[in-house]
């Protein structure tokens, strides 16, 4: 089992003839990814080469819109590698077209077109990770995002972070034990999925045993998570929080990581899990070290 | 800084008096000279100038010049005075409060208003918070005139004001929309005599990822009050950020770049207290040049006593980032003085180790983990900075 992503998965890219597109089409599908096609409008009718899993070369169709995508695809996820000044049209095609889950990998989305991409998908059916997230990677079965499939394989920890490379970084240190599913949810300070929504379909998943929260400064999204672990999760939680040493009003990296006036520390998001019974590494090594522990005792 | 966003202002025609920007003690004294009773305030990019002293009423030219003479050069919260607003004084009625601002917990928009005190607002916000109203605003359909009149009301601008504050709003959240903006304030909005709305002070902080739509918010930026060493890494496209401390971190991911400065603070504590004196994200691909713009800019930093590269090979593959670091190396030649800690992990580690094992260079030490490095970082740091090197 997994969350949000499966082998049954039909994936098509929006931007699939860019550089990214491109060359992480391929990685998706030597991952084993069901890729059925993509999107560019400009190049709709023709198709693209890449090579499957068994190194077989598969030929796929380039569509003008994400709903003729599906509708001759049956495709149920998209990831899209778009440039920032397009993305919002893309995620509201998406969504009209009824996605059932949207992955957008994009960085340097302007904050105000998330706002409003997220407005309009409220009431829709589409689910939407990102942006600037690395995406989503069910090991094993699929990847829809440009996480390294090699790192780890499949096992009982389910991981959320808003981070890509400490989702890498986690996914290696506890390779030994492997994922059901690892998603990035992104740092920009608006994103789709949250913390809240992966660690309830982790808890709802039964082959996730234990769950990996990864979060770093900016925001008060460690504390929505913190409050909702303590009232609704049931199956051990390990968390880590990058950034205790940012300094206030720098913004590190992520479009969303920064201390404000006090709030977003790191300081303030390990209280507030440690308040709510997770156990809160100082680095991630100790961290995994926690889940470890945790998984050993099971 | 305030005489920007009252350009912005003015622009969408939000009701506003500019002033007139000075960069010396004379131009004050020349603006003063056209404006009447002034007022000289500090021109830098953070809140409480009033408090800090930056901010002076001048009733004669030559108080003017007095003030800027002043003014100009002093440090507000760490940030130099470069230059001075010369505003009209008005004849302020009453202080309000008015912003439009990004929502992230709500993932949408927010407006706060409080006719109830202005500069004083967060006085406000403590002893009566139900003066303050926080009104969501609905990032699909914004503000309206019907929504506009319903802040207005909900905010109890006075009746005399409700025409003037309605066109204030819509102008404003036209600042907000157009602009890219996360942050609109106006503070104090006031009432001066006559019955006339005005922004009086306003603060803009505008959405970087939006620049390239916006091909004149570059000018906005101040150059002056940069550190040299942020802008030098902007000038190479780095994301960087410069801190106080002695060693000097490479890595890639923000996430992981923002933890190893915490690894490297904590295993600083068993060394002097060495900190990390930097954050910088080289990102998804390590070329070698990239690796030596890096390198370069950090090696700048005359407080850093060594370096640690931490990557975590993802995307990029090991082999990739020790060819950049041998490669990065080679560029900089003698210019490289400091000792190098790398640690690599993830996709090709072992053709990576190889390439930096045959490389053999005398700066570089490999250390496997990621905590064991940081502390060999730290502790390098140490001993050199206790040599008095």
């Amino acid at each position: 089992m997994s969350i949000f992503l499966n082998k049954d998965s039909k994936v098509i890219v929006q931007g699939i003839t860019g550089g990214e597109g491109t060359k992480h089409t391929a990685l998706m599908l030597k991952a084993g990814t069901n890729v059925v096609g993509g999107v560019n409008a400009r190049k709709a009718g023709t198709t693209v080469t890449h090579k499957d899993a068994d190194g077989n070369d598969v030929e796929l169709p380039v569509f003008g819109s994400v709903a003729e995508a599906i509708s001759t695809t049956g495709a149920d996820v998209s990831v899209a590698f778009v440039p920032p000044a397009f993305t919002k049209d893309a995620v509201v095609e998406a969504i009209d077209a009824e996605i059932g889950l949207l992955v957008i990998i994009t960085e340097g989305v302007p904050v105000q077109d998330s706002a409003e991409f997220w407005a309009y998908a409220q009431g829709k059916k589409t689910r939407i990770i990102g942006p600037n997230c690395p995406g989503i990677i069910t090991p094993g079965e699929a990847l829809a995002g440009i996480t390294p499939a090699t790192i780890s394989g499949t096992g009982p920890i389910g991981l959320v972070s808003k981070s890509g490379t400490l989702t890498y970084q986690m996914m290696f240190e506890l390779r030994d034990f492997g994922f059901t599913t690892a998603i990035g949810i992104g740092g920009d300070p608006i994103i789709g999925t949250t913390h809240i929504d992966a660690l309830e379909a982790f808890e709802a998943d039964p082959d996730t045993k234990a769950i990996v929260m990864i979060g770093e400064i900016g925001g008060d999204a460690e504390e929505k998570a913190a409050a909702y672990i303590q009232a609704h999760v049931t199956k051990p939680v390990v968390g880590y929080v990058a950034g205790f040493t940012a300094p206030e009003g720098k913004t590190m990296g992520h479009a969303g990581a920064i201390v404000a006036d006090g709030a977003g520390t790191a300081q303030g998001k390990k209280e507030a899990l440690e308040a709510a019974g997770v156990k809160v590494g100082k680095t991630p090594s100790e961290t995994a070290q926690l889940m470890r522990d945790i998984l050993n005792a099971l | 800084m305030e005489y920007q966003a009252k350009e912005l202002f003015a622009k969408h025609d939000v009701p506003v008096t500019l002033g007139i920007v000075a960069n010396t003690p004379d131009e004050a004294k020349v603006a003063a000279e056209q404006l009447g009773v002034v007022v000289v305030k500090a021109q830098v990019k953070a809140g409480g100038r009033g408090k800090a002293g930056g901010v002076k009423l001048a009733k004669t030219p030559d108080e003017a010049f007095e003030h800027a003479s002043n003014i100009l050069g002093m440090e507000i919260k760490g940030l130099t005075v470069n230059r001075v607003l010369i505003a009209p004084a008005a004849s302020i009625q009453e202080e309000y409060y008015f912003s439009f601002l990004l929502d992230r917990a709500n993932r949408s928009y927010l407006c706060i208003a409080s006719v109830e005190g202005g500069v004083e607002i967060e006085e406000v916000a403590k002893t009566n918070p139900d003066a303050v109203k926080q009104i969501p605003i609905d990032a699909g359909t914004g503000v309206d005139e019907a929504k506009a009149r319903s802040i207005v009301a909900e905010a109890g601008f006075p009746e005399a004001l409700v025409e003037q504050a309605v066109k204030t709003v819509l102008t404003l959240w036209t600042v907000f929309v157009e602009e890219d903006a996360t942050l609109v304030e106006v503070n104090p909005l006031a009432r001066l005599e006559g019955d006339i709305l005005e922004a009086l002070d306003g603060k803009v902080s505008l959405d970087e990822n939006a620049e390239f739509r916006h091909d004149d918010h570059a000018a906005f930026e101040d150059k002056a009050a940069a550190d040299p060493l942020e802008a030098k890494a902007k000038e190479k496209g780095l994301n960087y950020v410069k801190l106080d401390g002695e060693v000097g971190i490479i890595g890639n991911g923000a996430g992981l770049v923002m933890s190893t400065l915490d690894v490297v603070a904590y295993a600083g504590e068993a060394h002097g207290g060495v900190k990390p004196a930097n954050f910088l994200d080289i990102g998804g691909g390590a070329s070698a040049q990239v690796m030596a713009d890096g390198l370069d800019v950090i090696l700048g930093d005359e407080q850093v006593k060594s370096v640690f590269v931490n990557v975590f090979g993802g995307i990029t593959s090991c082999d990739a980032v020790a060819n950049g670091i041998v490669g990065a190396l080679e560029l900089l030649g003698a210019a490289a003085t400091k000792p190098l800690v790398v640690r690599l992990d993830g996709n090709n580690l072992d053709e990576g180790l190889r390439i930096l094992n045959e490389a053999n260079h005398p700066l570089v030490t490999i250390v496997e983990t990621m905590d064991g490095a940081a502390d060999r970082a730290a502790q390098l740091a140490h001993d050199s900075a206790s040599k008095g090197n």
